[in-house]
């Protein structure tokens, strides 16, 4: 270990350690076993019942009957199909991008989705759509696996038989033809939160034909408490837009705005565009997080505290007022008085240009708090709008209502329409229990869930790009939602069913364009429809701001009690559950955590001391009276005293991937305290679970450690100014160079393709990961195999802590194959497998690939990655969700091989997008134009922090980023040469502050 | 004490010792005579195929452009097999009576496409593009053989890897400009090759070549010519011999 270069970074971190988990922090001999094992637990990898003896008889039998039938081959007479009459704007072999938006999470993220041969194979951000501005998330990007996903619900079912529609049809409309007769008083509607104005409009027509019928929204995560918070401080429900791009100084209150609020997309590239920091632009917002579980957006800040949920509250009111708000409340003794003041100073100095951002499970009074803090401000970075919802009402009241009604049995027609509550109900309503005193359920959604399992009829419902639709993204604008295939099953859309049942089927198509018919943005103009869904969104309908006047009355509501403190949060992958069979999701690490497959019961490493639990402890956590019985994950940057539950997971119908895999935390949950609540215990169960999380996989350098190589830099933005080589210090020592000179394709005088990863920009949410994974048919490997450290994912995003363990900072690091030009994996190659490209790319060879796995031994970043089962035909513990089942294989990417068994891979910066845009500039006899080629990763990535192209091109993006001071290369002392480099990421702490 | 050899050992000892090294030889260079004989590469082998198309008919007799039915060759790695409606478009005039057409009206009445043996085939792991080998002027010819005198159609080539470096590495030899049009774009000196042939002018001997579907050496000269025209056209040889340029 080089001690000086390891004190040298410590230097730049304020003496702070650099570590990875607490094992590492820890410096357990378990950790180090662990990265001397190039594959750990390798030898345990043989399945079968075979010795070694047999297997070496068995195989030289084989291989000398090989010769017997090597010469003969019986190769299957390949057909060509050509269509009857071919589409005449149908190119086949070249991808077509329809402009439509992602609905999956509820509000519209404009998308661009490619269609090969009209099957839908990728999902990109559409540039012109607010919500997205050319980024998505990586639930957006794994939406593509739900289309294509096998356990989908393929059929209509009466009572769990295979049925038909016009006998659904007939009996939902014979049954509501009967309930007619009362104006529909016994008759419910349950869907999700609307957002759609046509499935509104439906509404209305609905509850115009059924004048005593209920329609009733209930999804789990609500922004119920922001509505509260809307009203207590304006008198009506408005929703905040926020504008970081016009905030320097911003405030978070336990908010999540980068990765899990409506718009956290675009607001991740507003916040991000303002740490982009250059030579000639060195001034950054700062961000104060006061958070009660670590989030992509607290590890971010410049300044982020870990306090209770409750004490989010004290905090706000203190805030509210020190800058001028009347207000009762006491700074929480958890938060410093300095700090507290330091901040509110730099609110104060900065006035219009700071914000406060109150987070969607806080409660009523941090909402409210916010608004009248950000209107004493005079921040311009907030607007208000009417909410994006079509009919906003609180949710959880309403549900409690439908429940009620149940119990009464003045329910006897119920509609469910997308909706899962049997599964995610609060506990405390008992759902499941009351709908059984209703006769006549019908079940429209996606699988055959909790809930379709409890109903008469079940109709699978289309994905989003199976039907016609619009809904309204953050600030209000309405995207068209176009369909790219017919529906793969016999599914319809909410649409289409309500307006069968109401005497009046209709396609998708025509109700659609039939409500826009009648609204002003479009209206009969056929050429403005066009428009509309050419662009992916409906010009003119973002939400005009309101002018509203806070004038809050406030009041603490959380008891500032004292104890332990319950949390309920959705999950960063697959939120509320409704992705809990996605393969992608379930495999991509969780930002903070890396975990995967799984939720735990989140606690602070001091709480696991004082409770003497360990990691993957099972305990019995009691709440309310109810106990479920999970394991402990300890996670630096929890505040003590507060265990975190991750919704969405322990499902029993949700697909062969997603049954039971985790803990079913809604079991906790109540009405009551659907956010957070005191008065929760954990005792120790006895036995573990095994959570399987990434962080200690993959570790840059083999053998050892961090140590002694300077990998992660980062550092702060008033030593930038002062010396922007700071973090590129001349080296003291010699390099350890692995080979002494350049090669010949060094001199190449074509394209040389180059990387630069911003690491002030990324925030770390692991978009780039999915997208790449589309891409590039990256096959799923499940839990046990990732716990192997066998996940196939060619990107990964490296975490590091530096600091103690209670209030660590966070740092991210995407990682992808370097493309070194003296690359170590290349010598070491006996069949030359892995060789150079003249254009500089470090080139993987599938067909010549035996499997010795020596390249990635040699690789001192660890970005390769093996086969040791054919992955994407499925394996053992894990058969659906790979590529050889028949609707997955529609989803594969054309362009890219699906690899076998025994072979290594890794990325290649996306080739394929490569050679596409090449020959294109070839045939047009040009050079390849900058920004041409765009990877996977860097279209996805929100914050925009990737950029890619020809380097030897001294005009091109990337090459400008490769000239800024802070530009580094991982392992420089190695020589390796890596095309991929790194923007250290700088800081901007408030320097009254001292941590 | 008898002998233990009988003499006929002598001549056995004296075989095995030869055959040690003709027999492997033999062995060896049959195999590789077997997998490069049509036995195994299908070279010249016509199939089956639901109506006896013929090239030689359409293409030369006639004189259809290619792109007549190919019509994504010049925009996209695939060329394109034409639907029915291509066929229909003459046939439903002419020959509508001939029995060997049935097939192709039977597909256009009931709608069902026509499913054709595939006559030329690359391994899955190859990302070939038709459109920029056309955009360099390579005749279709030079692949696939002499398709303008093929009645049913067979492969022209095997496609080995050797085979397609031969050009990727010294794409000189294979570049040319037709002298006698020095202006025409390299798209369509190579889709216009066959107008030449039909009008029954003189033939370059590399024409000739392409003509009869045979390899071609280039002379000393012509190679000369190929690497200005590698310089004009900015061909990098270096990165068209890179793994990734056919393979990802």
């Amino acid at each position: 270990m080089n001690r000086e270069s390891k004190e040298r970074i410590e230097e730049q971190l304020n003496g702070k350690p650099l570590w990875r988990s607490l094992d590492e922090l820890a410096d357990k001999p378990e950790f180090h076993q662990y990265l001397q094992d190039e594959f750990p637990l390798q030898a345990k990898a043989w399945l079968g019942k075979m010795d070694r003896r047999s297997f070496i008889r068995y195989a030289t039998g084989t291989l000398a009957l090989a010769g017997l039938a090597g010469g003969c081959r019986w190769r299957p007479q390949e057909k060509i199909v050509p269509y009857v009459k071919q589409p005449e704007d149908e190119v086949l072999g070249v991808p077509v991008s329809f402009a439509t938006a992602c609905t999956s999470r509820g509000p519209a993220i404009g998308i661009l989705a490619t269609s090969h041969e009209n099957r839908p194979t990728k999902i990109e951000g559409n540039p012109g759509h607010p919500a997205s501005l050319g980024g998505t998330d990586a639930i957006t990007q794994a939406s593509l696996y739900d289309l294509y996903d096998p356990d989908r619900s393929q059929y209509i079912r009466n009572l769990g038989e295979i049925s038909s529609w016009d006998s659904c049809i007939f009996a939902i409309r014979e049954m509501l033809l009967k309930q007619r007769e009362n104006g529909g008083a016994n008759v419910r509607i349950l869907s999700g939160t609307i957002y759609s104005p046509t499935l509104h409009q439906q509404k209305q027509a609905l509850l115009k034909m059924l004048p005593q019928a209920k329609w009733i929204q209930y999804e789990p995560v609500t922004r119920d408490m922001a509505r509260q918070g809307a009203v207590i401080a304006f008198g009506q429900d408005v929703q905040p837009v926020y504008h970081f791009d016009k905030a320097d100084r911003i405030v978070s209150l336990d908010s999540d705005f980068l990765m899990s609020m409506p718009g956290s997309v675009r607001y991740a590239k507003d916040f991000a565009d303002r740490r982009r920091v250059r030579e000639d632009m060195t001034e950054m917002n700062r961000l104060y997080s006061v958070a009660s579980w670590p989030t992509v957006t607290s590890a971010n800040a410049d300044h982020h505290l870990a306090v209770k949920p409750s004490d989010v509250e004290g905090f706000a009111l203190a805030l509210a007022s020190a800058v001028g708000v009347s207000a009762q409340g006491s700074l929480p003794a958890s938060v410093p008085r300095g700090w507290f003041d330091a901040m509110v100073a730099d609110l104060k100095a900065n006035g219009s240009r700071s914000l406060v951002v109150p987070g969607l499970h806080q409660s009523p009074v941090v909402h409210a708090a916010a608004h009248a803090i950000n209107q004493a401000l005079g921040s311009q970075a907030v607007t208000y709008i009417e909410p994006i919802e079509a009919a906003p009402t609180d949710q959880m009241k309403d549900l409690a209502g439908l429940v009620e009604d149940m119990k009464g049995k003045r329910v006897e027609m119920l509609l469910i329409l997308g909706a899962n509550p049997v599964y995610n109900a609060p506990a405390d309503l008992n759902f499941k229990e009351y709908l059984s005193n209703v006769l006549f359920k019908v079940h429209l959604g996606n699988y055959v869930d909790e809930t379709a399992g409890e109903c008469i009829w079940h109709i699978p419902e289309t994905h989003y790009l199976e039907n016609w639709s619009d809904a309204k993204a953050f600030d209000g604008t309405v995207s068209i939602v176009q369909p790219l295939v017919e529906p793969l099953y016999a599914g319809k859309s909410v649409h289409e069913f309500i307006a069968a049942m109401m005497g009046e089927p209709k396609l998708g198509y025509d109700i659609i364009r039939g409500y826009w018919q009648s609204q002003e943005q479009i209206g009969a103009s056929e050429e403005k429809w066009t428009i509309a869904l050419n662009e992916g969104l409906v010009a003119g309908t973002a939400s005009p701001a309101k002018q509203v006047t806070a004038n809050p009355r406030l009041q603490p509501e959380a008891s500032g009690a004292k104890g332990m403190q319950i949390l309920f949060l959705p999950d960063a992958t697959i939120w509320d559950g409704r992705f809990s069979n996605n393969a992608w999701l379930q495999e991509l690490p969780k930002p903070l955590t890396t975990l995967t497959w799984d939720n735990a019961a989140m606690i602070a490493p001091a709480t696991a001391k004082d409770l003497k639990l360990d990691q993957n402890d099972l305990v019995n956590i009691t709440f309310q009276g109810r106990t479920i019985k999970m394991p402990i994950w300890i996670q630096p940057g929890m505040p003590a005293d507060t265990v975190c539950l991750h919704l969405g997971f322990g499902r029993t119908a949700a697909g062969a991937l997603g049954n039971e895999v985790g803990f079913d935390t809604y079991a906790l949950r109540t009405s009551q305290a659907p956010s957070y609540s005191p008065g929760v215990t954990i005792a120790k169960a006895g036995g573990i679970h095994q959570l399987v999380a990434t962080q200690n996989h993959h570790a840059v350098s083999g053998s050892e450690t961090m140590d002694g190589r300077d990998v992660v830099r980062s550092g702060l933005i008033d030593e930038y100014k002062k010396n922007p080589k700071f973090l590129n210090p001349p080296k003291d020592e010699e390099p350890d160079a692995l080979f002494e000179k350049p090669k010949d394709y060094q001199e190449y005088d074509g394209y040389k393709w180059g990387m630069v990863i911003d690491t002030s920009a990324c925030i770390g949410c692991g978009a780039c990961v999915t997208a790449c994974q589309s891409e590039n048919n990256i096959p799923i490997v499940g839990k046990s195999q990732v716990q192997n450290g066998r996940e196939m994912h060619w990107i990964r995003i490296d975490r590091y802590f530096a600091g103690g363990e209670d209030q660590p900072d966070t740092l991210f690091q995407p990682m992808t194959c370097m493309q070194c030009e003296n690359a170590p994996c290349e010598p070491v190659c006996p069949v030359g497998a892995t060789v150079h490209s003249h254009e500089g790319l470090n080139q993987m060879v599938y067909n010549r690939c035996i499997g010795t796995r020596y390249c990635s031994n040699n690789c001192p970043y660890k970005v390769r990655r093996f086969n040791f089962y054919k992955f994407s035909a499925g394996q053992p513990d894990l058969d659906p969700g790979n590529y050889d089942y028949p609707s997955l294989q529609l989803m594969a990417n054309p362009d890219v091989t699906v690899r076998g068994r025994g072979v290594m891979e890794k990325c290649t910066y996306c080739v394929q997008r490569i050679s596409a845009a090449r020959i294109e500039a070839k045939k047009a006899g040009r050079d390849v134009k900058d920004g041409e080629i765009v990877t996977a990763c860097q279209q996805a990535c929100p914050a925009k922090a990737i950029a890619f192209g020809n380097i030897a091109d001294a005009k091109s993006e990337v090459a400008k980023q490769k000239r800024q001071p802070h530009n580094y290369t991982l392992l420089d002392n190695l020589l390796t040469v890596p095309r991929t480099s790194y923007l250290a990421k700088l800081t901007n702490p408030n320097p009254e502050i001292k941590s | 004490m008898g002998q233990i050899f009988s003499p006929t050992t002598n001549t056995l000892a004296k075989l095995s010792i030869y055959g040690a090294v003709v027999v492997p030889l033999g062995i060896l260079f049959g195999g590789s005579a077997i997998s490069r004989s049509p036995y195994n590469t299908n070279v010249g082998v016509t199939l089956n195929q639901p109506i006896p198309f013929s090239h030689k008919h359409h293409a030369n007799e006639l004189g259809i452009d290619c792109r007549y039915c190919h019509t994504s060759v010049e925009k996209t790695a695939f060329a394109g097999v034409p639907p029915t409606h291509t066929c229909m478009s003459c046939h439903s005039q002419i020959w509508t009576n001939s029995p060997i057409l049935e097939p192709l009206r039977q597909s256009w009445r009931s709608n069902e496409p026509l499913i054709w043996n595939r006559v030329n085939k690359l391994p899955e792991f190859v990302y070939f593009n038709h459109s920029i080998h056309i955009a360099r002027g390579i005749s279709c010819n030079q692949c696939h053989g002499a398709i303008q005198k093929m009645q049913v159609t067979s492969k022209g080539f095997a496609f080995s890897m050797k085979w397609c470096l031969d050009c990727h590495r010294e794409p000189e030899k294979y570049l040319y400009s037709d002298e006698a049009h020095p202006n025409m774009t390299p798209q369509d000196q190579a889709l216009s090759l066959y107008k030449k042939i039909q009008s029954g002018v003189e033939l370059t001997p590399r024409e000739e070549a392409l003509k009869e579907g045979l390899p071609y050496q280039a002379t000393a000269a012509e190679i000369e010519k190929g690497k200005e025209l590698v310089a004009k056209l900015k061909v990098k040889k270096e990165q068209l011999a890179d793994c990734w340029t056919c393979h990802r």
